[in-house]
């Protein structure tokens, strides 16, 4: 622990060290006063009241009343709460893997050698860091017929593409592909993180032994970024579940409510028709979701995750 | 891949083509993920009835520059955007000082039940925020906040993620660089300001760079809270309002994106390489 410079402390300095440890704790709570005071406030606080809201028939204004599980069943009754739930799914369901397999794949290709390769990884990252609602605005104008798509398909072709935004069975898929183009250059780099730390004597040695490429890529290297792999995953779960800004912007939930999820449920409830008992019963519901997937996430990581060779 | 490990001058002739051949074909990917951003750019240059044609065109009959001094004057978009940083910086100084100092507590400073605290801060990484915006819009009504600036501050700025991430950094510090200054006779603030605070200047800039960003963009949460949108409107929420009223006027509506990526992507740019390095061993960052 101790460098040479530092001469080794003998039992005097120890018991000095204990004093001072038990004479802390008054100014520990001063410096962690402002945290602990706004961390209770705004987020303990918030979450058992939601938690209270849930259970309770509870209108912005008018009469407030114990309604037990009232709400949740309302919910599971209500066929628009269980298609946003199902939507959800369903965005979850293509969005997770198309972020991960984007992500890996680029940061692969984008090899530690070759020129550029920073301004490569600062192009991908850039609508990460851009405004949600200016991207979305941007990607209504190229599912826009006569937009990017549909006119450059036309020209090629002499074909209209489909309205992507309007058509059912397009329009989620539309959402999807435009929130993979929007986040995975954060996964990607990460991953590129994670593959600058592959020790270069590995992927020699494997060669040397003959592995082709795509050997190399599955025995190596995924288990070599099988860490970051989960931390991705788990974000990237996490993050998709909530998915609000880019179906609200492009369809706003439509067509019908093809692509309205449950966070737009949320908000509408919330701040469309002023039923916070519901909309809190409905965040809840995503909530139990979430954790549930986390939980199964964490109990799964032995069996794909490597912390170490 | 295998293509890359060993330098250049090393490859036989089919292999240096292949990899070129891959170069190549990665920046066209980047050209074609970089399209949608250069069809704004065009857009916001064109004239209102050039904007859609087959095929699309990079550039119409005129470059109209005045589509920006006209987007900023339909709607009050320089007041979005002095709204924008005026919270975004307010914010980030409130979570660079919150954070900061109950990391020290965190890591550097002994007291009862310490770990358990921390274990209980840490836990509220996982509540996700937008399960709490109807209690904290019920909150707000409470204190009087509604339509507030306050409310765009402060509500989101105590999260643990800043703490978790100092704490990691205050860590690095060996304890006894602190230990002799106190024993020379410096009390705790004075260790914190003079000695662990300049040492975690990286760290530091790291987090304000992402909580600037993730202020500059919030969206959701200013458009539950913000009511006199013309009045105290952050970018992001001006945006869309600016679209619902002039959505057909794409030209304009394209300078007015421009405008709001402008500030985060000049910081991407200008800081990329210590964005990077925070992403790879914070795993912070925009979401």
């Amino acid at each position: 622990m101790y460098d040479d410079a530092i001469p080794r402390r003998g039992a005097g300095a120890r018991e000095r060290r204990a004093r001072r440890l038990r004479g802390d704790g008054r100014v520990a709570a001063l410096f962690a006063a402002p945290s602990l005071i706004g961390l209770t406030l705004f987020t303990l606080f918030p979450i058992v009241m939601s938690l209270v809201i849930a259970f309770f028939r509870w209108p912005a204004v008018g009469a407030r009343a114990f309604t037990g599980l009232g709400n949740f069943a309302t919910l599971f009754a209500d066929p628009v709460f269980r298609r946003t739930l199902f939507n959800t799914l369903l965005f979850v369901v293509l969005y997770l893997p198309l972020n991960l397999v984007v992500s890996v794949g680029l940061a692969v290709w984008i090899s530690p050698r070759m020129k550029g390769r920073k301004v490569l990884r600062v192009v991908f990252f850039l609508p990460v860091v851009t405004p949600m609602v200016a991207n979305a605005v941007v990607w209504r104008m190229v599912y826009q017929p006569g937009g990017l798509i549909d006119g450059s398909l036309h020209a090629v072709t002499g074909v209209h593409a489909p309205n992507f935004l309007g058509e059912q069975g397009w329009a989620m898929f539309a959402v999807v592909a435009m929130s993979v183009w929007q986040g995975f250059g954060y996964n990607m780099l990460v991953f590129s993180a994670a593959l600058d730390a592959i020790p270069r004597q590995l992927v020699e040695a494997a060669q040397i032994d003959g592995a082709g490429p795509w050997r190399q890529f599955f025995r190596i290297t995924l288990p070599m970024i099988s860490p970051s792999m989960f931390f991705a995953t788990t974000m990237t779960l996490i993050t998709s579940f909530q998915v609000f800004t880019q179906p609200f912007l492009l369809t706003g939930g439509g067509p019908g409510i093809d692509t309205e999820t449950l966070m737009m449920f949320v908000y509408n409830q919330g701040f469309s028709v002023y039923q916070f008992g519901l909309a809190s019963a409905a965040a809840w519901i995503l909530f139990v979701l979430i954790l549930g997937v986390t939980a199964v996430q964490f109990a799964g990581q032995r069996r794909w995750v490597t912390y170490d060779v | 891949m295998s293509d890359h490990v060993h330098p250049l001058p090393a490859y036989p002739w089919a292999r240096r083509i292949r990899v070129v051949v891959s170069h190549l074909a990665l920046y066209l990917v980047a050209a074609v993920f970089l399209s949608p951003l250069v069809y704004m750019v065009a857009t916001s240059l064109k004239r209102a009835d050039e904007v859609f044609g087959s095929p699309p065109s990079l550039i119409g009959s005129v470059v109209r520059w005045e589509n920006y001094r006209e987007a900023f004057e339909f709607l009050p978009f320089g007041r979005f955007v002095i709204n924008g940083l005026a919270v975004a910086v307010c914010g980030t100084i409130v979570v660079l000082v919150a954070s900061s100092m109950s990391a020290y507590a965190f890591s550097r400073l002994r007291w009862r039940g310490r770990d358990g605290v921390f274990l209980v801060f840490l836990s509220t990484l996982m509540i996700p925020q937008e399960v709490l915006v109807v209690p904290m819009f019920m909150l707000m009504r409470w204190f009087g906040w509604v339509d507030s600036y306050q409310a765009l501050i402060f509500p989101w700025a105590f999260t643990a993620f800043g703490t978790f991430m100092l704490r990691q950094f205050f860590l690095t510090i060996p304890e006894e660089i602190a230990e002799s200054a106190r024993i020379d006779g410096a009390g705790a603030v004075r260790v914190f300001t003079r000695i662990m605070l300049p040492l975690v200047r990286p760290a530091l800039a790291v987090l304000a760079v992402f909580t600037f960003i993730n202020y500059w963009n919030s969206f959701l949460w200013p458009l539950i809270i913000i009511n006199s949108v013309d009045e105290k409107a952050t970018v992001p929420l001006g945006l869309q309002l600016f679209f619902g009223q002039q959505g057909t006027q794409w030209n304009l509506v394209m300078a007015a994106s421009m405008i709001s990526m402008a500030p985060t992507a000049a910081l991407l740019i200008i800081l990329q390489k210590h964005l990077v390095r925070g992403i790879a061993t914070t795993g912070l960052g925009g979401r």
